[in-house]
């Protein structure tokens, strides 16, 4: 990489480029190539691996291509199929809608309501801490397996409440069209949640105990000090949460192509499920692209609603 | 973005919100240990179901195993190829966290140290490059490496690896450098030595902690990865534990002693790992929201 050569100048300060010096050993090449030669390997692959295939997705999303042969040029054609005549897109941005609606309620609720807990507790905070953090680490696989058995309609876990009188349990969640996304949310989260509970946590652990105690004085109740210190002190981090969240909604993939494959029929599809398909079963990589490019469209409209929201003076 | 920067959660934490000490804190651990159970749970009854043989499956599936079947284990090794998968991966989270430390790390270097001209620009690329979508060049890009020969190669898939996951680690990376004194190198540089001198004896040397938190994150990453694994990897002979363990629970659906077995081999690992090294994972994972 850089030049193995042993300087024999006293420090880079003091080097005048002097005629009979080696071009490496000039200071502007120590000041100005040597820094790049060290960032270089790594944004020439880079390059190659995200911004080159990006760019070309632009391009390939406007041809017909099964991904082998030639690509043919259709201009907007792909676009307006996925606009006006695929049902399946359609559905599967509904379903991307709905996904963003559960991850926006759910685990945020869940990993509030935990990390406040939490953070009032001395003995066995870590544990805790420890535990519900746990199946974040674990991979999609298998969290995908364990509840699959777990949501067995004959011997699994709702099989054993419906055994004990609990409505509503005696179904196949993940073969029902009308239960199938709300389950897969349901397993995500049994794994994202604890990961926003740290987050949250590490969050309120920075704000200071004056203003709890000083609301106590002034009589506040619990869920006073929840509102009006807790959120408040921990608003960063929670709204770039919602916005990481409301980004990986669009991109999620892993959980639905583990447990359903999008199905039954289709009923839990969503873009990028979509992307898979067209481009590595259905031999139709340009349209794929098309989906992909979408998908990249709708993060950008989210990046953008928290730049004109931050714009309009919101502190987040 | 400027909220990316998470503080490194302390695991025991003096900080409490003091006040609410005796009977009224009861209610909290009541919550909480339902959380827990409910976080747990699956997990204990993985353990227990990877011990049991089909029979007992079916009459209690959810209970406390009454013998112990512990050929599940050896078998799920042998039916899952585990001897093939754990190389596979295993040589895929090598390449990739050598690559993202060596090439990460010479870039934060860069950008923390060498007063690169243009580092803005730099900065900008990576943070962008490392927000677009997978699915966004997805595509392009496997029929760009099968042109390639790249696609079922393990050093290929890695190198993708090591370019989505550079811009976390440089971020990571820099910020630790950014706060070692300059003395160091300064003295170095003064006693001759180039800047790969000073990068690889002073500055690696320093911040270890930052190499070890970005390279255990790193290999979790890579361990779990599904999308890239399956697309990149459809030979058989290549698939990692992961992609291999998915196409074993879709052929023994009905074997859950076997397949929860190989479950169990597959995180009892990451599982100790990460209880031991737990605050660097956490500090890596929580430091700019890690994907999820």
């Amino acid at each position: 990489m850089a030049s193995p050569a042993n300087f024999e100048t006293a420090s880079s300060f003091v080097v005048a480029p002097q005629p009979q010096m080696k071009f490496w050993q000039r200071a502007t090449f120590r000041k100005k190539v040597v820094p790049w030669l060290f960032v270089l390997p790594i944004l020439l692959i880079n390059i190659a691996v995200v911004l080159g295939p990006a760019i070309s997705a632009i391009y390939y999303s406007m041809t017909e291509w099964t991904g082998i042969g030639e690509a043919k040029w259709i201009g907007l054609e792909n676009y307006r199929r996925l606009l006006f005549h695929d049902d399946a897109f359609r559905h599967a941005f509904r379903n991307n809608l709905l996904w963003l609606l559960m991850f926006l309620t759910v685990p945020i609720a869940l990993a509030l309501i935990a990390a406040s807990l939490l953070s009032q507790i001395k003995r066995g905070a870590i544990v805790y801490r420890l535990g519900l953090f746990l199946p974040y680490v674990l991979p999609s696989v298998v969290v995908a397996a364990i509840w699959r058995s777990l949501l067995n309609p004959d011997r699994g876990i709702t099989a054993k409440l419906s055994d004990w009188g609990v409505p509503g349990m005696d179904k196949a969640f993940l073969g029902n069209g009308s239960t199938v996304l709300p389950t897969i949310a349901f397993v995500d989260n049994w794994h994202f949640w604890g990961f926003l509970m740290v987050l949250f946590l590490a969050s309120m652990q920075n704000i200071p105990p004056e203003l709890y105690e000083a609301a106590r004085l002034d009589g506040a109740s619990k869920w006073q000090e929840f509102r009006d210190i807790t959120i408040p002190g921990i608003r960063p981090t929670l709204v770039f949460m919602i916005l990481m969240t409301s980004i990986w909604s669009f991109l999620t993939f892993d959980y639905i192509w583990v447990l359903t494959q999008g199905g039954p029929a289709g009923a839990s599809e969503v873009l990028s499920v979509l992307v898979f398909k067209n481009a590595f079963m259905n031999l139709e990589a340009g349209y794929a692209s098309a989906i992909g490019l979408s998908m990249s469209f709708f993060v950008g409209i989210v990046i953008a609603i928290f730049i004109f929201l931050r714009k309009r003076g919101w502190e987040i | 973005m400027a909220a990316t920067t998470t503080p490194t959660p302390e695991p025991n934490s003096s900080r409490r919100r003091g006040g609410r000490t005796g009977l009224g804190i009861i209610p909290n651990y009541v919550v909480l240990t339902l959380l827990a159970i409910f976080a747990l749970g699956p997990l204990v009854i993985l353990a227990f179901n990877s011990l049991k043989g089909k029979a007992e499956i079916g009459s209690n599936p959810l209970g406390f195993p009454k013998s112990f079947l512990w050929s599940n284990y050896p078998d799920a090794w042998k039916v899952g190829n585990f001897s093939t998968t754990l190389q596979n991966s295993g040589i895929l989270v090598g390449i990739t966290v050598v690559g993202v430390i060596v090439l990460g790390g010479m870039a934060a270097y860069s950008l923390a140290k060498l007063n690169l001209p243009g580092a803005n620009i730099v900065t900008l690329y990576l943070l962008i490059g490392s927000s677009l979508p997978i699915q966004l060049f997805l595509v392009p890009l496997f029929f760009l490496w099968q042109k390639l020969g790249l696609v079922n190669s393990l050093p290929g898939l890695a190198i993708i690896y090591i370019a989505i996951n550079a811009p976390l680690a440089i971020f990571l990376l820099r910020s630790y450098m950014v706060q070692l004194p300059a003395d160091f190198e300064d003295a170095a540089r003064i006693d001759g030595a180039n800047e790969w001198q000073i990068f690889s004896q002073v500055i690696v040397p320093l911040s270890w902690p930052g190499f070890l938190t970005v390279g255990l994150v790193v290999a979790l990453s890579v361990w779990n990865e599904f999308l890239l694994a399956t697309v990149f990897l459809t030979d058989q002979s290549k698939f990692t534990v992961v992609t291999s363990y998915y196409n074993f629970t879709s052929r023994f659906s009905r074997d859950w002693g076997m397949t929860s077995a190989a479950a169990m081999m597959m995180i009892v690992p990451i599982i100790v790992i990460f209880l031991a090294l737990q605050r660097r994972f956490i500090e890596g994972m929580t430091q700019g929201g890690l994907k999820g």
